[in-house]
């Protein structure tokens, strides 16, 4: 047992220690006016290098790319071309793989990659016309990869209880299992009420991909270690699911109570509306804040662990000693709010699936489950 | 006389200011939430301590909407920095 718990901090560790190399990369990519931040450069004694900005070396890191960067050693950074997809009303569909950009600075087919100001790592047309980009993005990339890990968890243990539902499960079987049977019996059951089994399948879809997405964020190596949850556009899309859910599934009692709430003394509704509105307001509240929730907590996960690694290197501008003892107790702090963080990834994905189910079993639940409340007015 | 104060603003960097102390205020909301949700729950494992388990689920989900709160406001800081 305790054998087990030291090789889990082992390889946290080390995950860490493979994280700052990573991530120092990561503050690198703007080499048009390469910074040397790391211990060496100091060491070297490089009158030229710029100061080292924190701000800059987090948010490379939580923000999407159109390239997978790996590591930068000296000024020759190694990263991983994704491809582009772009449309433009002028020029058409072009495809073609972002490493043609040699890292922003050259201009390929007409666009352009930035590297500054307020379009810094989008693709942007030289002529300044209207761009369409689809491109297969890192958060794209990883969020590809987590599906196909999703798929392969659930297709292999879905075969398993096809050929033989009634034997013991086993392996995967032993982790999925209780997983679901716990977030059917303990949350959407109780929230949802007799009609859950329709929710079902998006409910546990919804909680496993922004697990197993989460999970996958906090592992600094490629393919995984995107800050996917933790941007507000795959959270809005999550949320976008929930909010067309909730109200098309919604019933006549639902509406009822958003347009014109039972209960509520009349000079409330009349003259000027007020309820009715907050109710309206409510119905997209709701959704907004389940986006803001998980990327906010997602994003902030991600910017504690940066920053404590920009620690090291903010001592390091003052002394290769120093850097050196911080560095022993950021990487101690670091594996702690790893910890954390996995807390934190499952209880956001368990939140997130929690709401969703209570405003789904808001929307369908029958009057009768209201009654008690009905007596007050 | 307003736009005068937001010009001063603008130069003293007044914005980084504002979201340091309003990072500040959000963390201090937050740990009295959390802390009184953690006293509360305390003293209900105390007075009953065969629902341990169910108190302790239910202290971390609220614990967790209560920090995502915070994460609003911290947010919303790191946009008054940045921007």
């Amino acid at each position: 047992m305790h054998g087990k718990i030291w090789k889990g901090l082992l390889v946290a560790m080390i995950l860490f220690i493979a994280n700052s190399g990573f991530t120092i990369a990561f503050s690198q990519e703007e080499h048009a006016t390469a910074t040397e931040v790391s211990d060496e450069a100091h060491q070297g004694g490089e009158e030229t290098a710029e100061a080292f900005n924190p701000g800059d070396f987090i948010f490379n890191h939580i923000n999407d790319a159109h390239e997978w960067h790996l590591a930068t050693i000296g000024h020759k950074h190694i990263s991983i071309p994704l491809p582009v997809i772009l449309y433009s009303k002028t020029k058409g569909f072009h495809v073609f793989m972002s490493g043609k950009f040699k890292h922003g600075q050259a201009a390929y087919k007409g666009f352009r990659l930035e590297t500054s100001g307020n379009n810094k790592g989008n693709i942007v047309d030289v002529d300044g016309a209207f761009l369409l980009d689809l491109s297969i993005t890192k958060n794209i990339a990883a969020m590809i990869f987590g599906l196909g890990l999703i798929l392969w968890i659930f297709l292999s243990v879905g075969s398993v209880y096809r050929k033989n539902p009634v034997r013991a499960p086993s392996g995967l079987q032993s982790w999925i299992e209780p997983v679901i049977i716990f977030l059917r019996d303990d949350v959407i059951k109780p929230s949802i009420g007799h009609k859950y089994e329709r929710y079902m399948p998006y409910l546990l879809t919804l909680f496993f991909f922004i697990w197993i997405n989460n999970m996958l964020g906090l592992i600094p190596i490629p393919p995984a270690g995107a800050n996917l949850t933790g941007n507000i556009a795959v959270t809005m899309v999550l949320a976008l699911f929930t909010f067309v859910i909730t109200n098309v599934s919604g019933n006549g009692n639902y509406w009822k109570h958003i347009l014109n709430t039972p209960g509520v003394p009349a000079w409330l509704k009349l003259p000027i509306p007020i309820m009715p509105l907050v109710e309206v307001l409510g119905v997209f509240t709701k959704p907004l804040v389940l986006m803001i929730r998980l990327f906010a907590n997602i994003t902030a996960g991600h910017i504690v662990v940066m920053g404590f690694i920009t620690l090291i290197y903010i001592f390091a501008e003052m002394s290769a000693g120093l850097a050196y003892g911080v560095s022993l107790i950021s990487i101690a702090f670091n594996v702690f709010i790893t910890f954390l963080e996995l807390l934190v990834a499952f209880i956001q994905a368990f939140i997130f699936t929690f709401l969703s189910s209570i405003y789904i079993g808001l929307a369908v639940a029958e009057h009768h489950h209201e009654a008690p409340q009905d007596e007050h007015g | 006389m307003l736009s005068i104060i937001l010009q001063a603003a603008a130069v003293a960097g007044v914005a980084k200011l504002g979201g340091a102390i309003g990072a500040g205020i959000a963390a201090l909301g937050a740990g009295i939430g959390i802390g009184r949700i953690g006293g509360s729950a305390m003293e209900a494992i105390a007075r009953q301590p065969e629902a341990a388990g169910d108190i302790r689920a239910n202290m971390i989900i609220i614990a967790a909407l209560v920090e995502s709160v915070a994460l609003f406001a911290v947010i919303v800081c790191l946009l008054a920095v940045l921007a």
